[in-house]
């Protein structure tokens, strides 16, 4: 059995929303691969900017305004130096989405051309599925996928197949799965393509809140995640990339912020980051996700993740004690972040899903935004659980007595 | 509560749903699907004399969508096709006897109304243009 350090008991204290009711009973929040709770330390945050500090950045010479400024860089910093990048570096966007499209729109358009092949996986969600469906359909680009095996692990040998055929000339892949759970050795990948001179988007909206991630290490091109998805607010995303490649990029928006000189008919860019950030950026979202960062950093990601592989084991081992669950992706909760996808015999995923918030718990149930990896498992739609540090063997307990709940229920 | 909405007669419909399977020679077959769940609906039609002669339906997703729209092919089995355009929400919803169902799932219960109408204009377009526009008017989504 796995062990924690992480006192989830005592951290949930910390997050106004575990006070709340749902059919009377405590909420079990198990939906933390779509969206997080936020810490008091971060509502309070936003509430303090707009309270003490509410001005535009960047632009006036009054106090305030330095103060605000001040603010949203410091974020900026935080959030650099918690992947371990430099601030210059980090763009912020609305989420993870924008990113990616914003490295489609400023970066795939002037370094792709017709019939180049940009390579993604079947586990990829939609928003890293999409941009590339668009720009094949603008520029003629060619979409590759890589293979994977039933457990969403990724087909390492089709991967160098592609790559070595020098038709891939970008590749775009998720760090983890939100749908299994599955941790993709992206090290290894990286290498790979760098050694074949083909640059890497790391989408790490799944791994970023989960475990450390360090830039400097994995070597990526580009990486993307978004605030809401640990503790901060909504509305916030990350794109990190390369200094020698936002240097290169064409600006994704245009207007103020973004400028150095506007002329009648041409315009002088300004420098990076600002050149990827047009118009108010949303800075009091920002500031709160500055303060998400320290909390999680007083954690410790390596808590964290540990902590996750002792729920994702207990779970797991909870599950399949029952008779009629089929667990989708990897059995080894080392190999998989806290995400796990399942079906009980016939019941769908939204009747379940309707039963367990009876019970005050919260689930996912659908196609979770990959289409594609439901297509390539076959099945219409799982119901999936994610953890995150305030979820208890408690809830794991009530959630495991609610899938019994339902197998009565249905009958089976 | 759960045990209120899967009652044996929803179960019942879900597991061994009526009227289901693809119908040949149909005259119309319409398809739609939710996208927020997936559920997935295809409603085949034959029509004799301004008359559902035969219903089938096909598709997949959770036991309201599924259960409801094996209840609805029953409803409409051997009435006028004109009757489409008067159903509502709440018909259905007494039809299946589920009248307390929260927003997202009542999409779920209402899929397969939703397909039938659209089949309901599509015959008309097709085959009784002059009533179609009339049909199209006086009907409501649900």
């Amino acid at each position: 059995m796995q062990r924690s350090i992480v006192n989830s008991y005592e951290l949930r204290n910390d997050f106004p929303i575990f006070r709340k009711k749902i059919n009377g009973k405590d909420l079990v929040y198990l939906d933390n691969a779509s969206t997080t709770q936020k810490p008091y330390t971060v509502i309070e945050s936003i509430t303090d900017f707009y309270s003490n500090y509410n001005s535009n950045i960047h632009r006036a010479v009054y106090q305030l305004a330095e103060e605000a400024t001040k603010m949203y860089e410091q974020s900026r910093e935080k959030i650099a130096n918690f992947i371990n990048v430099r601030p210059e570096e980090i763009i912020f966007t609305r989420n993870t989405t924008e990113s990616i499209n914003l490295i489609a729109h400023s970066w795939a358009r002037l370094n792709l051309k017709k019939d180049d092949g940009v390579a993604i996986t079947e586990i990829e969600h939609h928003s890293n599925i999409v941009p590339w469906q668009i720009l094949s359909q603008e520029i003629g680009t060619r979409l590759e996928y890589v293979g994977i095996d039933e457990n969403g692990f990724v087909d390492l040998e089709h991967m160098i197949e592609l790559i070595s055929s020098k038709k891939i000339k970008l590749v775009s892949l998720s760090h983890m799965s939100n749908v299994l759970g599955t941790i993709v050795p992206i090290e290894r990948i990286i290498r790979i393509a760098h050694e074949n001179g083909i640059p890497v988007i790391v989408d790490g909206a799944q791994s970023v809140p989960h475990m450390p991630v360090n830039v400097k290490n994995m070597d990526c091109d580009f990486l993307v995640f978004s605030a809401h998805k640990m503790l901060g607010p909504t509305g916030v995303g990350v794109l990190y990339a390369k200094k020698e490649h936002l240097e290169k990029m064409k600006p994704f928006l245009g207007g103020g912020d973004m400028i150095k000189e506007v002329f009648k008919f041409h315009t002088d860019y300004n420098e990076v980051p600002y050149k990827f950030e047009a118009g108010t950026p949303n800075i009091a979202d920002v500031v709160g996700f500055g303060a998400a960062i320290e909390y999680l950093e007083k954690i410790g990601m390596e808590n964290i993740r540990k902590h996750e592989i002792y729920l994702t084991d207990y779970a797991l081992e909870s599950m399949l004690s029952l008779k009629h669950v089929t667990i989708y992706g990897p059995r080894d909760p080392k190999a998989r972040g806290g995400v796990i996808s399942f079906n009980i015999a016939d019941i769908h995923p939204h009747d379940l899903a309707t039963i367990m918030n009876d019970h005050g718990i919260a689930i996912r149930s659908g196609h979770h935004c990959a289409q594609v990896l439901m297509q390539r498992l076959d099945v219409p739609a799982t119901s999936r659980a994610s953890f995150y540090i305030y979820n208890t063997k408690e809830e794991i307990d009530s959630f495991v007595n609610a899938i019994k709940e339902a197998g009565r229920i249905f009958k089976i | 509560m759960s045990d209120d909405i899967y009652r044996e007669i929803i179960l019942d419909h879900y597991r061994n749903p009526r009227n289901k399977g693809k119908l040949e020679n149909a005259d119309v077959t319409i398809h739609d699907s939710n996208p927020l769940c997936g559920d997935e609906i295809d409603i085949h039609l034959k029509v004799d004399g301004g008359v559902i002669s035969d219903v089938k339906f096909e598709g997949k997703g959770c036991a309201i969508s599924q259960a409801s729209a094996s209840m609805l092919t029953e409803l409409v089995m051997g009435k006028d096709l004109s009757i489409v355009k008067d159903l509502k929400k709440e018909d259905i919803l007494e039809n299946i006897g589920l009248t307390n169902l929260g927003p997202a799932r009542i999409k779920c219960a209402l899929l397969s109304l939703k397909v039938l109408k659209v089949g309901m204009v599509k015959y008309y377009s097709e085959n009784d243009p002059e009533s179609a526009e009339h049909i199209k008017s006086e009907s409501s989504l649900y």
